[in-house]
């Protein structure tokens, strides 16, 4: 079989001509609907037999398509699943959609080939209540055992206002109570070994050690690890149904929530779907913009990251320095964008706002502090040799293991795979920075903390030249669509006054596609799959976050050693609840 | 009564009340050391510099809710922060804080201090037991692996200095170092009984009981008001009795030059370990509990009995 043909034709040729139905979507990536009956075979040949697979399961999440206005040329009227795979060789997507029939589906499971499809499956079995067949643990996960209902349906409410008021009946109570028992075999652990009794450690949600509501069931031998299994979902909000009746513009504010440590660099990763979807190219300037301000959030969430993995390994010091200095950060991007945490910031077709005068001065500032400091910690945290003690050959896992559960970020830089989005799949201008990927060797814990702090140089570096070479040009663009828009015309001429209205009090109507971006956030690779059926709000939007991956990964690296060392492996993970539970 | 009763009384009741009073003085130190060391401030608002924080703290702690949870075993569980506290104390009755200031100067002082602070070891494991709290067991069990084995070679490294004043009294050990302080000779010996001491206060980095990003508080975490105090407090005073031995069996303890009341000297020295200790929280990330295992069986003891015999052999040379 040839290699350099696409992968569209490769699977043509494996499976018959007309199987296939391809997609044209605004994002370039090639989209085939196939029947369900050919989805497992299918799934097998693109990550086994075919040339160049797609051995990494990116992400996986279902579309209800019961409400879309009726479109002879859509292939599916009931629900829709869609995956996403990737190849590192081929550096390209896969978007394999499966149009499902019946109000509760029923589909094969895809774990035998990517471990990490688990969390995948069961989350769309929560939320939409499609069956996966063969999926050894097919429960809920975000929301609670005792949830009615599966939130992502169309008919599910959105708001509580909408579902009558809240009653907490005597056995509603004990329902609940009940169904928080813990019961070990409920979790798939035995109580016994042949020569022990295991002991079982409820760590969280409430526990200094797990930076958020996240909770962990450990089955000890001692203090060994025997098994670990992470609760997920005391952080979900439901970000992603909140989009289904926000406007487009008004949906930015939700996504700084999600990663809420990396600021704008969530509405970065939703705009480009976006904006994608609009057909908007963003001024130059405003491209500069945002790439500054998101190096800044990555440097800002890194920080965060340091110190707390510092505490975790029971030095105190370090998260105050390192705290003070994400003061530093802030200061700037207060500045800048008014608000320090989740600015809020970026808008469709551009930034909020122009940059202030003196801006530079600030930036230079930053530039010329931030070394020094991160010299320093190197001293105290990265070559001190109990620190060293703690991380070194902890946690490992190798490249292979890093793809088959979904790692990116440092993470998967950490074991070696020189990968960064920015730099392989550039966007918003990041192909005209300067800048290297720093990689580990090992894979361990250490070597997850050597390629952070190394990015952070890197991030420095990116802002020095957006610092110096800082566009001229307006800020934001003037499509149409770019919320909210540009005003200057207005009173000239009614066509743009309409437009402007309409745009501000409707929101702008995204015509009707799907898209979707993969950027390099602070924490891995992060993703809006925008939907858009020609409405005010999004129809769908899917939100990939690497966490959600990254935890999923937790028994199988900290298996074998003890609870001290979990501790060291959740540091160095360097995820955030938020962004985990959406 | 006679005045030599009399005279011990008072020292007695002065060496308390000032061990009482210097203990909670040492938690406002710490945080305002602390927060030196980070770029913070710390507690500065109750009172000059904040000292009335001690009070404020003090004052809450005793009147916190004291629980006893239903799922403990009570006797024990009020038993265990007592243990810590009168051991500690206890100990201090062999340290001679200046000339003719001390309680009592045993002719066994030492073994008389490693048999109290092997006796404070039972206060974390009854305490973590009692508790009857996965957490609080782990940090039990990890707090007795620890003392115990901290606790042999801190045994040892004295041996040196036994050796070279030829008494267990720590008076004599003191007037022995009118010459040279001991930790000239005995350099090896002192490193380790340091660090052994920092094990045995269970201070970080050897606050593997406690673990507070692992293990909550480990054993103390279901102890609350003046119980926990307790604990809190204890933990302080064996601050105060591993700086005050260190600095009597290798820094000379009174001894000084004559600008200086000896007692005064004393309390210098030993200030000066306290600061080293907090300087040290401030400092250093926390190994592991099967590699402090390691580092002590491994290292230490060997270190601590080849000081021992070559001490020995030199003492028998030049004999």
């Amino acid at each position: 079989m040839e290699s350099n043909i696409g992968p569209t034709e490769q699977l043509r040729l494996r499976f018959g001509e007309d199987i296939f139905i391809e997609q044209e979507t605004k994002d370039s990536i090639v989209s085939l609907w196939l029947p369900l009956d050919k989805l497992k075979v299918v799934l097998l040949f693109v990550k086994t037999e075919l040339p160049k697979p797609f051995q990494f399961f990116y992400d996986l999440t279902a579309i209800d398509e019961r409400s879309r206005k009726k479109d002879p040329l859509y292939p599916s009227t009931y629900f829709t699943l869609v995956y996403h795979l990737f190849s590192f060789e081929r550096n390209d997507f896969l978007r394999l959609k499966v149009a499902l029939t019946g109000e509760y589906p029923v589909v094969p499971t895809a774990i035998h080939l990517w471990a990490n499809a688990n969390w995948y499956e069961r989350e769309v079995y929560d939320m939409f209540g499609i069956k996966f067949e063969g999926h050894p643990h097919l429960k809920r996960i975000l929301m609670p055992l005792t949830w009615e209902g599966y939130p992502l349906r169309k008919e599910h409410p959105a708001r509580a206002t909408e579902m009558g008021s809240f009653q907490l009946w005597d056995d509603k109570m004990d329902r609940e109570q009940a169904a928080l028992q813990f019961k070990p075999e409920e979790w798939g652990l035995a109580r016994h070994s042949e020569d022990s009794d295991f002991m079982f450690l409820n760590i969280g949600p409430q526990h200094p050690g797990t930076h958020g509501v996240l909770r962990i069931v450990l089955q000890l031998d001692g203090e060994d690890i025997v098994d670990a299994v992470p609760d997920i979902g005391f952080h979900h909000r439901g970000a992603e149904k909140m989009a289904e009746r926000q406007s487009w513009h008004t949906y930015i504010p939700y996504t700084d929530r999600i990663d809420y440590l990396g600021g704008v660099i969530n509405n970065l990763a939703y705009l480009l779907s976006v904006e994608n979807l609009a057909g908007i190219k963003v001024p130059p300037r405003a491209q500069v913009i945002r790439v500054m301000m998101c190096e800044f959030f990555r440097i800002s969430s890194h920080l965060v990251w340091f110190g707390t993995f510092a505490q975790d390994v029971g030095q105190l010091s370090p998260v105050f320095y390192m705290f003070t200095d994400r003061e530093r950060v802030f200061d700037v991007v207060e500045a800048i964008c008014g608000d320090r945490m989740h600015p809020n910031w970026f808008r469709i077709g551009g930034v909020a706002q122009d940059l202030p005068i003196g801006w530079e001065t600030l930036v230079k500032k930053f530039i010329d502090y931030f070394p020094v400091k991160l010299k320093e910690y190197d001293k105290l945290v990265l070559r001190n040799t109990l620190f060293k003690a703690r991380t070194v050959g902890i946690g490992i896992f190798t490249q292979d293991e890093a793809i088959e559960w979904g790692v990116t970020g440092a993470g998967l830089r950490a074991c070696g795979l020189e990968w960064d989005f920015r730099k392989k799949r550039p966007y918003s201008g990041y192909e005209m920075f300067d800048f290297d990927i720093p990689t580990g060797n090992h894979g361990d814990c250490y070597d997850r903390a050597t390629v952070r702090v190394e990015e952070m140089r890197q991030s420095l570096r990116i802002i020095e030249q957006c610092m110096k070479n800082m566009p001229e040009g307006p800020y934001k663009s003037d499509h149409h669509l770019a919320t909210p828009p540009i005003k200057k015309n207005t009173l000239k001429d009614i066509e743009t006054l309409i437009t402007h209205f309409l745009g501000v009090t409707w929101g702008p109507v995204i015509p009707p596609g799907e898209s979707m971006i993969c950027t390099e956030a602070a924490k891995g690779a992060n993703s809006y799959y925008a939907i858009s059926d020609g409405n005010t709000s999004p129809y769908r939007m899917r939100i990939r976050t690497p966490s959600f991956a990254h935890i999923q990964m937790l028994p199988y690296i900290s298996r074998g050693y003890t609870v001290a060392d979990l501790l060291s492996i959740l540091g160095a993970m360097d995820y955030v609840l938020a962004d985990i539970d959406r | 009564m006679d005045d030599a009763i009399i005279h011990r009384l008072w020292i007695i009741a002065g060496v308390l009340a000032g061990l009482l009073i210097v203990a909670p003085g040492l938690i406002w130190l710490e945080r305002r050391m602390l927060a030196l060391w980070q770029d913070r401030y710390g507690p500065n608002r109750a009172g000059p510099f904040g000292l009335l924080i001690v009070l404020a703290d003090t004052l809450k702690l005793f009147f916190k809710e004291d629980w006893i949870p239903p799922f403990a075993d009570k006797f024990v569980f009020v038993i265990a922060p007592t243990i810590v506290v009168v051991t500690v104390l206890l100990s201090f009755i062999v340290v001679p804080f200046a000339p003719g200031v001390m309680v009592s100067d045993l002719n066994i002082g030492i073994l008389y201090f490693l048999a109290m602070s092997s006796l404070g070891a039972y206060s974390i494991i009854l305490g973590g037991w009692a508790s009857n709290n996965k957490y609080s067991l782990l940090g039990a069990m990890r707090g007795a692996a620890q003392m115990i084995s901290y606790e042999v070679f801190m045994g040892l490294s004295m041996m040196g200095v036994v050796l070279l004043s030829g008494s267990f009294s720590l008076n004599t050990i003191v007037e022995a170092q009118k010459d040279m302080w001991f930790i000239i000779p005995q350099f090896a010996g002192f490193v380790i009984f340091l660090i052994a001491g920092i094990a045995e206060t269970h201070r970080l980095p050897f606050d593997i009981p406690e673990s507070e990003s692992e293990l909550i508080a480990g054993f103390h975490s279901e102890y609350s008001s003046m119980k926990f105090g307790l604990f809190f407090v204890g933990e302080y005073l064996g601050i105060i009795l591993i700086s005050s031995l260190t600095v009597s069996l290798y820094f000379g303890g009174w001894l000084g030059p004559d600008f200086l009341p000896p007692l005064l000297w004393f309390c210098l020295k030993t200030f000066a370990f306290i600061c080293f200790f907090i300087l040290l929280r401030a400092s250093l990330p926390r190994p592991r509990y099967d590699q402090l295992m390691e580092y002590g069986w491994k290292i230490m003891l060997p270190i601590a009995l080849l000081n021992l015999v070559v001490t020995a052999g030199v003492i028998l040379m030049y004999k």
